[in-house]
């Protein structure tokens, strides 16, 4: 589980996370401008989100009531909180101050279950804060310092963000993976985000430290420019490696903030702890307190969705497995888990089921499958009028035309195959193969495995493939007397 | 030329009624102007053209037969921190030098709707940081008593300007006395309004948690009848109180027998308070009490530090408050070759020495470490005034006491040390932390002639007997010497 190769044993990565989702609100967090990704820069701005002088904050309600919705979820105590100025300058933050949360946040300790290994880890706070614009450097490579001039769009700035800290509990590369895509699914089926890595709409910062297991906790380093689950996890992996070699060659970790290069596959100091920002925080005087009160949690409790911890455990207990299982993570990710739940209760073998929601189902459209045609698909599956592979076909064009499995396969010609029809086309095949037949009688468990492949392949091909792979292989057997 | 001296409502009173068109009304005020301001400077901005065009518009509508507003026809002087849109909105800053806002404070709003009408933009000291005006960037305004004096401030243009008959009512704004303590020093009627019953929109924050817009005038009436226009929720200020506006007019008659009167002894007893400025003081508390008010000195000790507490929060909030003037998206900004220096270039080139001062002295006050022992030991002394504050309004229904120091004093006379000049506030200041409203109300001269006013405060909300109670300071005041 550890990244660290060869001393994996004796050192242990403790990793925190920090998220960065932003809120799917009609408009945002301070004023009326429309909160829309893509739109031609710097259309979606007024006095506000500007920071023009005189103008002032008026804090949106869909805001709250998304990010309480995402405490919730995280099981949260949600309490009074109050807006902060953190004051720092950058040229693409109009008020050259963040409106963000500090010493008294919306949504404190919380917990999020991994879904494969069933730990909890900790949810610190998930606060609410305004985004910054987006700079783009021309010339110099992208770098501010190089540049030949910069542009600034000033759509994003204000756009609602709930930064979600965790405690360092999270223990690898994959922990941490595992954590995003989780944490990623409860924005999604919350609502509160749409939660796009690719469009910056959910950011991931990683607190990494080493330590040998048991002791207190190492110095960490905070990595930024982690746009992929991919590059956290690299990211992480590399970080660890290099802490440890430090500490192993005698140096000490100093405390930074370090910046991941996708390219080169390492990270780099950014600043370190004597440069970092005071950032001067004070309550925002513009904004009163937030108390959202019993009222209004009591509402966001009611309408929250089940979410996909109970979606995965309700899926798995329909089908027998257990909620680990990854065909059960995949239905619930991909929002699947209602159309299998639905097809095994109308009688579909859950194990078909799940194979083709795992497999076959990640097509668009697939969630307007019909649950009936689905379990009737697997059905026939089972009795033998349909082999895996035409399954698989038949429900491609389920999707596509919605017609129920019965008339597709007939369309396709696709008839079951009688034993005794199946034993003669085997029959045959053997016959003319003799050379392979011998071999295969004769051979061990390796030769018979790569030989079966070449005899299923032989039988597919006589019988216009529509014989199934398990029987062919059942009669072989039975004939070599295996 | 002589000044103008009709008050607002006998302006709207005649406009309204159609005897007196608006356009008249406007261009007897811009002669005025013309004449004086020149020796004045209250104006950063005459708005000659506009403000005839509104004037028209008031008659057309008057002539239509329709209500052109309670306010129809009246000139009024904006201080230069107010938004207006498509007009250069200065704050009396090189910072924001060509800036045009693209939209009106919501106070701007309020005025039009009224009928009233922006005659100019008036002269402040510099981001509204000052009590002389001679902090301003375009010069400073002259006292219009003796122009050899300041006319106060943050305020002053605003103050001077209804003094000099620019303009019936004037708009300022007023952080630690910025409308008080100029009413004082020129003679007219100043009024901060309770926290939050005008909307800050459109207001260039200076220190966000104490600023308010309010009221110049030249009778107590006129104030009340601008503040009736401008007081009200906005949903653009999230710290605008929601709760609807009771009419304080009616009250103005009423007299103030029987009214609980608290004389506050710190504020009579503080640093430098002119003895020829106190005298006048105790003669309108002895006014009250003949016209039947029920008169007793109370102490709340703890705005004897409601000074250093201010000088904190006031420069923290600024310093954040002012980040946002960088050179990047408005206003002036000097071209260097990297982004930082860009910023540190045009923040010098643009800011004067008082502002610079604040933010230096703001940053410092937040800075990790210093947070507690500064910023958070003013905010607990706020909790503590404003506590001392509620056990006198237990007793009291209005406090008084000076609302500044001295009279007008001579340019140049406190620049060098700017505790002296911060010392003109320790009157004005409680009532801004509290965020309760109070008034000036001009009582008579002192011993050079020069007028001073007397303050009156009440609790939060408290404005319907606080007008009542300045209207009878106003009723009891000395006349004839104003001109002395």
């Amino acid at each position: 589980m550890s990244p660290a190769g060869t001393t994996a044993t004796e050192w242990e990565t403790v990793i925190g996370l920090e998220v960065h989702a932003e809120l799917a609100t009609r408009t945002k967090l301070f004023c009326g401008c429309p909160n829309r990704f893509g739109d031609e820069p710097n259309t979606n701005v007024c006095p506000v989100c500007l920071g023009l002088p005189g103008s002032l904050p008026v804090l949106n309600e869909q805001a709250v009531t998304l990010a309480m919705r995402l405490g919730r979820a995280l099981h949260c105590e949600v309490r009074r909180s109050i807006f902060a100025r953190k004051n720092y300058f950058y040229p693409d933050m109009p008020k050259n101050y963040q409106i963000s949360q500090y010493d008294l946040p919306i949504n404190v300790e919380g917990r999020l279950e991994l879904p494969q290994s069933g730990s909890r880890v900790g949810i610190e706070r998930a606060h609410i804060e305004e985004d910054t614009g987006k700079s783009t450097h021309v010339g110099g490579g992208g770098r501010i310092h190089e540049a030949g001039y910069s542009l600034i769009d000033y759509n994003r700035a204000g756009v609602p963000l709930l930064e979600i800290v965790s405690k360092p509990d999270l223990r690898s590369a994959d922990d941490a993976r595992a954590y995003v895509s989780e944490l990623r699914a409860i924005l999604l089926a919350t609502g509160a985000s749409d939660a796009k890595m690719e469009e910056g709409s959910l950011r991931v910062d990683a607190n990494v430290s080493i330590r040998r297991p048991g002791d207190a906790f190492g110095t960490r380093c905070e990595i930024k420019n982690l746009n992929s689950l991919r590059s956290l996890g690299r990211a992480i992996e590399y970080e660890a490696r290099r802490q440890i070699e430090l500490v192993e060659s005698g140096g000490t970790v100093r405390q930074e903030t370090r910046h991941w290069n996708e390219d080169e596959g390492r990270t780099g100091t950014l600043r370190t702890k004597e440069e970092a920002e005071d950032y001067r925080y004070f309550p925002e005087p513009d904004l009163v307190p937030l108390d959202p009160g019993n009222e209004w949690i009591a509402r966001v409790d009611a309408e929250l969705p089940v979410l996909p911890a109970e979606r995965r455990t309700a899926l798995a207990d329909a089908a027998g497995v257990a909620p680990n299982v990854t065909a059960v993570a995949i239905a619930v990710e991909r929002r699947l888990d209602g159309l299998a739940l639905a097809a095994i209760a109308a009688g579909g073998e859950p194990a078909r089921v799940l194979t083709h929601v795992e497999h076959n189902l990640a097509v668009e459209g697939a969630e307007a499958l019909d649950p009936a045609g689905l379990a009737a698909l697997a059905s026939m599956e089972t009795s033998g009028e349909l082999t895996a592979t035409q399954a698989k076909e038949v429900l491609v064009e389920m999707v596509a035309s919605g017609d129920d499995p019965a008339t597709i396969a007939k369309a396709k010609g696709y008839e079951a195959m009688g034993a005794d029809e199946l034993a003669a086309a085997v029959d045959q095949v053997i016959a003319a193969n003799a050379d392979q037949w011998t071999r295969f009688v004769e051979g061990d468990d390796k030769v018979r495995g790569k030989l079966t492949g070449f005899f299923v392949g032989q039988v597919m091909e006589a019988t216009n493939r529509r014989a199934d792979g398990k029987a062919v292989t059942a009669r072989l057997r039975e004939r070599a007397g295996v | 030329m002589t000044a103008s001296t009709d008050t607002a409502l006998d302006i709207a009173a005649t406009v309204r009624a159609g005897t007196r068109p608006a356009v008249d009304v406007v261009d007897e005020h811009l002669a005025v102007i013309e004449a004086l301001d020149g020796e004045i400077h209250a104006f950063n901005l005459v708005l000659a053209d506009e403000a005839r065009e509104a004037a028209l518009a008031i008659d057309r509508r008057v002539a239509a037969g329709e209500d052109p507003g309670p306010l129809a026809g009246v000139p009024v002087a904006l201080k230069d921190n107010l938004c207006t849109a498509g007009v250069p909105t200065t704050c009396s800053s090189r910072i924001l030098e060509g800036w045009r806002p693209p939209y009106d404070a919501t106070v701007v709003e309020k005025l039009a709707d009224a009928g009233a009408i922006v005659i100019g933009k008036t002269n402040l000291d510099e981001f509204a940081m000052g009590s002389s005006t001679e902090n301003s960037a375009f010069g400073p305004t002259c006292n219009p008593h003796d122009t050899s004096k300041v006319p106060g401030g943050s305020s002053g243009g605003s103050a001077a300007a209804v003094a000099a008959g620019f303009a019936a009512l004037g708009l300022g704004s007023d952080t630690g006395g910025s409308i008080r303590q100029p009413a004082a020093l020129c003679g007219v009627v100043g009024m901060k309004p309770t926290y939050g019953r005008v909307s800050r929109y459109g207001l260039v924050a200076f220190a966000s948690s104490l600023d308010q817009i309010g009221p110049f005038s030249r009778t107590v009436a006129d104030a009340a009848a601008l503040y009736q226009v401008i007081a009200g929720h906005d949903p653009c200020d999230a710290t605008s109180i929601p709760e609807p506006v009771p009419d304080v007019r009616a009250g103005l008659v009423e007299g103030v027998a029987g009214l609980r009167v608290g004389v506050v002894t710190e504020l009579c007893e503080a640093e430098g308070i002119q003895p020829d400025v106190m005298a006048r003081v105790r003669q309108a508390i002895d006014a009250l009490e003949d016209a039947g008010a029920k008169v007793d000195e109370v102490s709340v000790p703890a705005v004897v530090y409601g000074l250093t507490a201010y000088y904190l929060i006031n420069p923290a909030e600024a310093s954040s408050n002012l980040a946002r003037y960088d050179g990047v998206r408005f206003g002036l900004r000097v071209d260097a070759p990297t982004t930082g220096e860009m910023y540190d270039r045009t923040r010098t080139a643009g800011f004067g020495a008082e502002v610079e001062r604040r933010i230096m002295l703001g940053t410092y006050a937040l800075s990790a470490g210093y947070y507690d022992a500064f910023y958070g030991k003013a905010q607990r002394v706020r909790t503590l005034i404003i506590r001392d504050l509620d056990a006198a309004y237990e007793r009291f229904d209005v406090l008084v006491g000076p609302t500044a120091p001295s009279t007008a004093f001579p340019f140049g006379a406190k620049t060098a040390d700017p505790l002296t000049m911060y010392l003109n506030d320790v009157c004005t200041i409680p009532s801004n932390l509290s965020g309760h409203p109070a008034i000036s109300v001009p009582f008579g001269t002192g011993d050079d002639g020069l007028p001073v006013g007397v303050q009156v405060m009440a609790p939060a909300l408290g404005e319907a007997t606080l007008f009542r109670a300045a209207a009878a300071v106003e009723a009891a005041a000395p006349r004839g010497k104003e001109d002395a």
